[in-house]
């Protein structure tokens, strides 16, 4: 019990520590993939430091809801992020949340966010939580069926079971499951505010998403949402892991050693999925905001096909 | 015995009705009417809730020489009328303590007072009635006396005709449910509902009542496409009744299909669940797509009831197809999943019609356009109306990501149905609610965002003020049950357990002395959900964060003007109003399922003529179905009006030419 209790807190502490490193990371390869030395690795760790001891320049027209939005932003999407299997499954809250749960708690910070967008009532905020809804509207539901593929195949929504019963011998190849491994990067990256969704490195106001919702924060709000921001980007990352590459992960009570190895593992994930998707980034050009349907739209019928398969595949 | 205290109480509630006749124009008329529906409702609610929770107590039937008299007037309290009874006092509990303070708002008491009562006292009846007769004559007193209501304002545009077209609709309605109970009664004509229950029709007669029983229950609940006339009236109404219609009215109409297809009409035929969860998913995805290019903020709550009464279907229609085939477990979790959706929605709908009834009361504004900026002037109203709209969103920890939990779950048990048709639909069918809960909530990001966030758009929105005690303390008591009913949802899954057990003959496993209050529907290993946890989690993270922060990093605050990319606009026009928003949405959706068309007219240089940008939606279904049939009913009509101006020897005529007929259709007959 108490060994449980330390690898769960374990796991928050991970997913709140790496994620800035990620971030960074991603951003120091796709600079080198582009020929430019680059931000040092460690530079989102300072700027979250930086951002945290500055005073907060609040607009006359900003509410309470302003002010509480940021901390139940960064919360709801670090207690998702905590509760996905990262280096070990079975934690101690796992059952808490399902894989549903963990998509509808990241709806929640969505929310919240979008409201937070037009709450000092700029045209800039309305525009970044307008488009942040349409995206939505269509990853989100392409999300669940990505759920759906996954928990028929597994007779589970539990990520755990998933996790399970993907290194287990019942898997095989499958189409379906390939339809939902395109389908859950591509709503990643919607969701992520990547390119060529939206970019996150832009910071000209018309062509960004996510910049522009949250374009009044300053100071430690900025810094809450930037950490939820990169926490979400791990989350990803950590779903994709472990569904689809759950090697080396460990299970619970295997002991330390398992543990070590399963951060191991986890660690060297991390650094492929960033290394790929910093690629991806370089060698695609951003959309047009209403082709973003098109993009969306696909992932939506790739999940929905993916389950059909499964639906009609399966012998009564 | 519990069904005479419940019928006492709508005895009681009718009796105050014509009160209010007697009182009229009497200053304390308002607070003694409302304050009197509050204690009957509480009485009924507690007595519901007293026959659900003790699934022993004998329910007892009761039957008074009233009515038809070789039948009389039979009642019967059972689990499901008792689950309903307690979901509809609650939301008639509520209406009545927001309105002691709402209805000094009312310019003309005296055209609302002896109607609410009515209309409480007409839902109870139908829920307790036990035969055909009682059932159909409380169902019509009750859309009667919510037409009333509906007509209470009847001066303003639109309201008349919003009315004419609700009497048409709830006329038809009765009607097809009129040949549906005649239909089961069989020519023998037993029109007690136990009768009936003993003698269940053949396959095609059923096929035909399950389709009547669609039509006239579905038509009252805003099934689509016969939601048409549910938008127009139920904003219409003075708000406390918007919200009694919409969160509690839709309820008896979808008691009304449970009754007639889960309990009289016997064993479900498959195909019964492929057409009734197509349909629930189309409605869901309409419904909240129609809301989303609303500005009315009632109008949007009014089609927001059709997006969930589509949910609520589904469930049912899903647990008609695993009841078919046998699967009796997944039919238990599918129809809880539509019964705990059914008790959500009344309570957040009922909260955010109270919420816009503040607002309205206010302000004197039901148009977004022309409101924002309300959580400064509102801070209560805003928090209950923001919660009401995260739950109506289905998002955790509250109560509407339970119920839809759990319908994803009993989704995810279908692949095991035998027919192929349902194999294609289900997951089509999962693809609509998935649909329809992510525009939920941008719709309801709109409905919050642009009401209470931001500048006020007008002079009306800048001088609101917070609405009374009363309104408040409703809100807050269905806000703290929003929270409630999400993080404990065990003990709620648990009191519907009879329901469920005397429909499918199967429930979930009893959820309450599980760890920690999870709750797992199947077997923990394939799903489980804690609200509380998270709920919990959330909160701790949030304070931890905010604790360290304020302690270790910086806690000052500089108030300034906004940033807006260095070129703040002190005029409020420049944010995003309520159709901006949604754009993008009509973009993608529209353009098809609206034929939405967006027209820009820029002036010529040098004209200092502001410019336009119109967009122009069809109501499709409206378009196809509705304009057709009033075309031809207006065309008829004028050609027999004729009738109305013949001179002596031309009725003289027609009188001998009817004569003639009728004795020669006479002797073919013979």
């Amino acid at each position: 019990m108490i060994l449980e209790l330390a690898v769960q807190f374990c796991e928050m502490l991970v997913v709140l520590l790496l994620a800035p490193l990620l971030a960074g990371y991603v951003r120091t390869v796709k600079a080198r993939l582009v020929g430019r030395r680059g931000p040092p690795l460690l530079q989102p760790y300072r700027d979250l430091l930086r951002l945290l001891r500055k005073e907060v320049v609040l607009a006359h027209s900003a509410s309470w809801f302003f002010r509480g939005a940021p901390y139940l932003v960064f919360a709801a999407t670090w207690v998702a992020a905590a509760l996905v299997p990262t280096f070990a499954t079975g934690l101690l809250f796992n059952y808490a949340a399902d894989m549903i749960a963990i998509v509808a708690l990241l709806g929640t910070a969505r929310f919240i966010l979008a409201l937070a967008g037009l709450d000092v009532g700029t045209s800039f905020g309305g525009i970044g939580s307008s488009r942040e809804l349409m995206i939505a509207s269509l990853a989100e539901p392409a999300m669940v069926m990505v759920v759906f593929t996954l928990s028929l195949l597994a007779g589970s929504t539990q990520l755990s079971s998933i996790a399970g019963f993907m290194q287990g011998p019942g898997v095989g190849l499958r189409v379906s499951l390939a339809m939902a491994l395109v389908a859950l990067v591509m709503v990643a990256i919607a969701e992520n505010a990547r390119i060529p969704i939206d970019n996150p490195a832009t910071h000209l106001e018309l062509t960004m998403v996510h910049e522009a919702m949250i374009l009044e924060y300053s100071g430690r709000h900025l810094a809450l949402i930037e950490a939820a921001s990169f926490v979400k980007l791990l989350l990803y990352v950590s779903i994709i892991a472990c569904v689809f590459a759950p090697w080396g992960i460990a299970a619970s009570g295997q002991g330390l050693g398992a543990y070590l190895a399963g951060l191991a593992a986890y660690a060297g994930k991390l650094a492929v999925a960033g290394f790929l998707l910093a690629l991806f980034e370089t060698a695609i050009a951003k959309m047009r905001v209403f082709r973003y349907s098109d993009f969306l739209g696909a992932a939506l019928m790739l999940g929905v096909l993916a389950t059909l398969l499964l639906f009609v595949s399966r012998i009564a | 015995m519990i069904l005479a205290g419940l019928l006492g109480c709508a005895a009681a509630l009718l009796l105050t009705g014509a009160a209010a006749l007697a009182l009229h124009g009497r200053r304390l008329a308002a607070p003694v009417v409302y304050g009197v529906s509050l204690v009957a409702t509480t009485i009924g609610l507690l007595l519901a809730g007293r026959a659900l929770f003790s699934p022993d107590l004998p329910g007892g039937t009761l039957s008074l020489p009233i009515g038809l008299p070789w039948l009389g007037a039979h009642f019967r309290l059972d689990a499901l009328a008792a689950f309903f009874l307690l979901v509809i006092n609650l939301g008639g509990a509520m209406a009545s303590l927001f309105a002691v303070g709402y209805g000094a708002h009312e310019e003309t008491p005296g055209r609302v007072l002896p109607f609410f009562p009515a209309f409480l006292a007409g839902m109870n009846l139908v829920l307790m009635a036990a035969d055909a007769f009682t059932f159909l004559f409380s169902w019509e007193f009750m859309s009667l006396s919510s037409w009333a209501l509906v007509m209470a304002h009847h001066r303003r545009p639109g309201n008349a005709a919003a009315g004419y077209l609700y009497l048409l609709m709830a006329s038809f309605g009765t009607l097809a449910l009129l040949l549906a109970f005649g239909l089961l009664a069989g020519p023998s004509g037993g029109y007690e509902f136990a009768v009936i229950r003993q003698t269940p029709p053949g396959a095609a007669v059923s096929a035909v009542v399950l389709v009547l029983a669609l039509i006239g229950a579905g038509s009252k609940a805003g099934l689509f496409p016969l939601h048409a006339w549910l938008p127009l009236a139920h904003p219409a109404a003075p708000t406390h009744v918007s919200a009694l219609m919409s969160a509690v009215m839709t309820k008896v109409a979808l008691y009304g299909f449970i009754r007639i297809v889960f309990d009289l009409l016997g064993s479900p035929a498959w195909w019964w669940g492929a057409a009734v969860s197509l349909l629930g998913g189309v409605t869901a995805v309409m419904g909240v797509l129609y809301a989303l290019m609303q500005n009315d903020l009632k109008r949007l709550l009014a089609y927001s009831t059709v997006e969930n009464i589509g949910i609520v279907f589904i469930g049912l229609g899903l647990s008609l197809a695993f009841q078919a085939n046998e699967m009796q477990a997944a039919a238990a979790l599918a129809l809880t999943a539509a019964l705990f959706h059914c008790f959500n929605h009344s309570v957040f709908k009922s909260l955010l019609f109270f919420g816009a009834g503040a607002v309205l009361g206010s302000t004197g504004e039901r148009d977004m356009e022309r409101l924002g900026g309300l959580i400064h002037r509102m801070p209560r109203t805003a928090f209950a109306f923001l919660i009401g709209a995260a739950a109506i969103s289905a998002l955790p920890p509250f109560n509407g990501f339970v119920s839809e939990w759990l319908m994803f779950q009993a989704i995810l048990l279908s692949p095991n149905l035998p027919q192929w048709l349902l194999k294609f639909l289900v997951p089509t069918v999962g693809a609509l609610l998935a649909l329809s809960a992510a525009l939920a909530a941008a719709c309801f990001v709109k409905a919050f965002g642009i009401t209470f966030l931001g500048r006020a758009r007008s002079d009306v929105a800048r001088d609101a003020v917070e609405t009374d005690g009363w309104s408040i303390t409703a809100m807050l008591v269905l806000a703290a049950l929003c929270l409630l009913a999400g993080i404990l949802p065990g003990y709620f899954i648990d009191a519907l357990a009879p329901v469920i057990d005397a429909l499918t003959g199967s429930s979930l496993p009893r959820q309450e002395q599980l760890d920690w209050l999870t709750i797992v529907p199947i077997a923990q290993s394939r799903s489980s959900y804690n609200g509380l946890l998270l709920f919990f989690f959330i909160a701790l993270a949030a304070s931890l964060a905010a604790e360290a922060i304020h302690r270790f990093a910086s806690a000052a605050v500089r108030r300034s003007a906004p940033w807006d990319c260095g070129f703040p606009d002190p005029s409020p026009a420049t944010q995003y109003t309520a159709g901006s928003l949604s754009q993008p949405i009509r973009r993608v959706f529209g353009t098809v399922l609206f034929r939405a068309s967006e027209e820009v007219r820029l002036p010529p240089p040098g004209d200092a003529s502001p410019a336009q940008l119109r967009v122009r939606l069809h109501d499709i279904p409206w378009d196809v179905l509705y304009a057709p049939v009033a075309g031809v009913v207006g065309f008829v009509a004028g050609r027999l009006n004729a009738l109305q101006f013949l001179t002596i020897r031309g009725y003289l005529t027609l009188v001998f030419g009817a004569l003639v007929a009728l004795l020669m259709v006479l002797a073919v007959w013979q």
